[in-house]
């Protein structure tokens, strides 16, 4: 399937019965160029969409059994570690197509993220597909594929679904749900409750770069220059941090709610203050932009590749390596750390080295009059 | 971004603070009139590197936070009806009415849109010609010349079914009645950058010159902020009274001349009521007779409004610098961003919010010092 070309298949899909190159299933898909109610049917509709759409995108063969349940074997994982985790998460991005990724990636990266965040090494996914009446089938194929691409990329599988169609009107295109297990390694403990004053607080890349990208799409705002949305799997960069520093104490993706909302978390449930220097913390320029046109605090923005990690003090600089090292961790840096004072409360030193409280959004950010 | 970072730089930030330090022999208490102005101080932490001789008082400069009650609760009943798709910008969607927010009309089921532009306002009127389109056109100086350009251009090119509810606001008239209350305890202002880079600013000498008050026209960045406080802590030291302007690179004396033309046209000076203030004469802007025909307030019958304020709410002596946000009973207990009892708590410009927002760990010397003043 890596040689497809959705984009032609797009257009081509508005006037012919859609032929997928490469597809598993000789028996052609009716010819509906858009989703109807009978695909969610779980009838002759419904398995079509399967075998043509999600069964050559995920390319396994859990899947390809079509079963109730996916079945695997526990043995393989209790070598690595006798702890599973487990995660859900839901996904209603608009548009379902932004630069930097689309909803299909956003599944896959924000499920594999939760799982990495508890120190876990993800393996299986499901995905839940929530289709409005008279989605293309080409962008619903478009979505799937970017979710296969996206799942081999992390290394995961993904081994059950469901489809399910809602009429016109009652859903936005295409909602996603993903669920994912993953195994804990033995002796890694990893939990928001960790942190510890003296603590460094490291940042594995700039701020808030899916929120703006989305806002930007959104809302019809051009910049100097497109801002890319930062979807990224972080398992691997997990994976590398764990390596150098097996007693990390908290690892966190900073995605709604932004960096604001991930570290005033953990400072509250671990009872220890946390202090940043804002002028450590990295953003993008063009970023940084648009954040001060809409009054935007970029602390607060989302973001959907990028993780803050507290460490012991000692560990600081082999971590920061090891982030940087890592594809998607480049501009990573130490932003602050873990005090035993205002416990509850993270402080931010501002550029003329004064103090501010962080504080969270109480809904989302609303754009300034002036 | 180079624009916003050198004026950031935290070493020149430092020793601005500084020569305010050494010239300041006595206490002095200077109002920052706009709510950006105030974000900006409290978010950078600004009032914490300046010496304590030298107290801000946040002004009334928070469009947001001063737009009437009425004016919101007509906004809710017409953003209320099935007929109007009512748009608005960002932050005036969580300002409280006498019963709930615009959020609460969304939920209910109103067409509620956010704009970032008045324009954009007109344009969803041109593309549902079968709806009425509202704008809520709000705001100083600064945001009016767009909104009369939507005006305009609704009139001009007949989008019959696009009309804004206008409640703006002028900076001169609101500087005067602070200087005017009884309880003043400001000594200069540093006036709003972005109000004089609309209108210039030569009506600022009249009011220097009748209070014998500093005004310096000032920017947004701390280094801005900084020189504007150390200008106003200069004239003080020395006796003297004149409208300066801190902020060349952005305001010139005469302002934008093309859209002072605009503004002319397209409104006219009326009494206006501020948000915990009060009416103030000639201090805000209608729509002229022309225009008439574009009033939300004359296109649907919302004269019967009857409003309802909190009991609690202090932000009318907050906005007119008699007292510091947390000094307000309520403060942080009743009112917090999450259920607001006045508008000061919503805005990110709000004096409120801003406190709470970025001030709880101020410490509380700066309060108790205003009492033992007021005593």
């Amino acid at each position: 399937m890596e040689d497809d070309k959705p984009e032609k298949r797009r257009h081509d899909s508005t006037a012919h019965p859609i032929e997928f190159g490469g597809a598993v299933c000789p028996v052609p898909l009716q010819d509906y160029p858009k989703i109807v109610l009978g695909h969610g049917g779980g009838g002759k509709l419904s398995g079509e969409l399967v075998e043509h759409v999600f069964l050559p995108a995920f390319q396994n063969d859990h899947l390809n059994r079509l079963g109730d349940s996916a079945v695997f074997q526990a043995t393989s994982l209790q070598a690595i570690g006798q702890r599973l985790a487990m995660s859900t998460d839901s996904y209603v991005v608009r548009p379902l197509f932004f630069p930097g990724g689309s909803i299909g990636d956003l599944a896959i990266n924000g499920t594999v993220n939760d799982l990495a965040m508890s120190g876990a090494i993800p393996l299986y996914l499901s995905a839940a597909f929530i289709i409005e009446e008279g989605f293309p089938i080409a962008e619903l194929k478009r979505i799937a594929d970017a979710m296969g691409a996206a799942a081999r990329i992390a290394g995961v599988t993904v081994i059950t679904g469901d489809t399910k169609v809602v009429e016109q009107g009652h859903g936005d295109g295409c909602y996603i749900n993903t669920a994912g297990v993953g195994v804990v390694p033995d002796g890694i403990d990893v939990a928001p409750n960790n942190a510890r004053p003296g603590d460094a607080v490291i940042l594995s890349g700039t701020l808030g770069d899916h929120g703006m990208a989305i806002m930007s799409v959104r809302e019809g705002l051009e910049f100097e220059a497109e801002i890319q949305s930062d979807s990224a799997p972080l398992a691997e960069m997990v994976a590398a941090i764990l390596r150098v520093c097996p007693d990390v104490h908290v690892l966190r993706d900073p995605t709604r709610g932004g960096l604001a909302a991930s570290l005033t978390e953990i400072a509250a449930s671990s009872e220890c203050g946390i202090v940043i220097e804002e002028t450590r913390v990295p953003i993008h320029p063009i970023v940084q932009s648009a954040c001060e046109i809409l009054g935007f605090d970029p602390l607060l923005v989302a973001n959907e590749g990028k993780l803050v990690c507290m460490v012991p003090a000692e560990f600081a600089v082999a971590v920061l390596t090891a982030i940087r090292s890592d594809k998607h961790g480049s501009d990573a840096a130490i932003i602050g750390r873990v005090v035993a004072e205002h416990p509850g409360v993270v402080v931010a030193t501002t550029a003329i080295g004064a103090s501010r409280v962080v504080v969270t959004a109480i809904g989302e950010q609303l754009p300034r009059i002036c | 971004m180079k624009h916003l970072t050198e004026y950031r730089d935290g070493e020149k930030a430092k020793r601005l603070a500084g020569e305010i330090a050494r010239r300041v022999t006595r206490p002095w208490a200077i109002m920052e009139v706009c709510g950006g102005q105030t974000h900006s101080i409290i978010r950078n932490g600004i009032d914490q590197i300046l010496p304590n001789l030298v107290e801000m008082i946040h002004g009334p400069g928070c469009p947001v936070c001063v737009t009437p009650l009425d004016v919101i609760d007509k906004a809710l009943a017409i953003a209320s009806r099935p007929d109007v798709i009512f748009c608005s910008f960002g932050d005036m969607l969580r300002v409280p009415g006498s019963e709930g927010d615009l959020f609460n009309v969304k939920a209910d089921g109103g067409d509620v849109r956010v704009v970032y532009s008045p324009l954009d306002a007109v344009k969803i009127a041109r593309e549902n010609p079968d709806r009425e389109v509202v704008f809520l056109a709000i705001g100083f100086e600064t945001t009016a010349p767009a909104n009369a350009m939507a005006v305009k251009l609704a009139h001009d090119q007949r989008v019959e079914n696009f009309s804004a509810l206008v409640s703006h606001v002028l900076v001169p008239p609101a500087i005067e009645t602070i200087m005017n209350s009884p309880g003043n305890r400001v000594n200069a202002f540093l006036a709003a950058g972005h109000v004089c880079s609309v209108t210039g600013f030569d009506h600022y000498r009249p009011l220097c010159d009748r209070y014998k008050v500093p005004i310096v026209i000032t920017g947004f960045e701390p280094l801005d902020l900084l020189e504007g406080i150390r200008r106003c802590v200069a004239q003080l030291e020395s006796a003297s009274a004149s409208v300066e302007n801190a902020y060349p690179r952005v305001v010139s004396e005469q302002g934008n001349v093309a859209a002072q033309t605009l503004l002319d046209e397209v409104f006219e000076t009326t009494d206006r009521n501020w948000r915990g203030i009060g009416s103030i004469p000639q201090s805000g802007w209608r729509l002229r007779d022309t225009y008439r025909q574009l009033d939300a307030e004359s296109k649907f019958d919302v004269s019967t409004i009857r409003t309802q304020e909190s009991s609690l709410c202090r932000a009318g002596d907050v906005l007119k610098g008699a007292i510091k946000p947390n000094q307000c009973a309520a403060f942080g207990t009743q009112c917090t961003p999450r259920s607001p009892l006045g508008a000061t708590m919503v805005s990110a410009e709000g004096a409120c919010a801003a406190y709470y927002n970025y001030g709880r760990l101020v410490p509380l010397e700066a309060p108790n010092k205003n009492v033992a003043e007021q005593a």
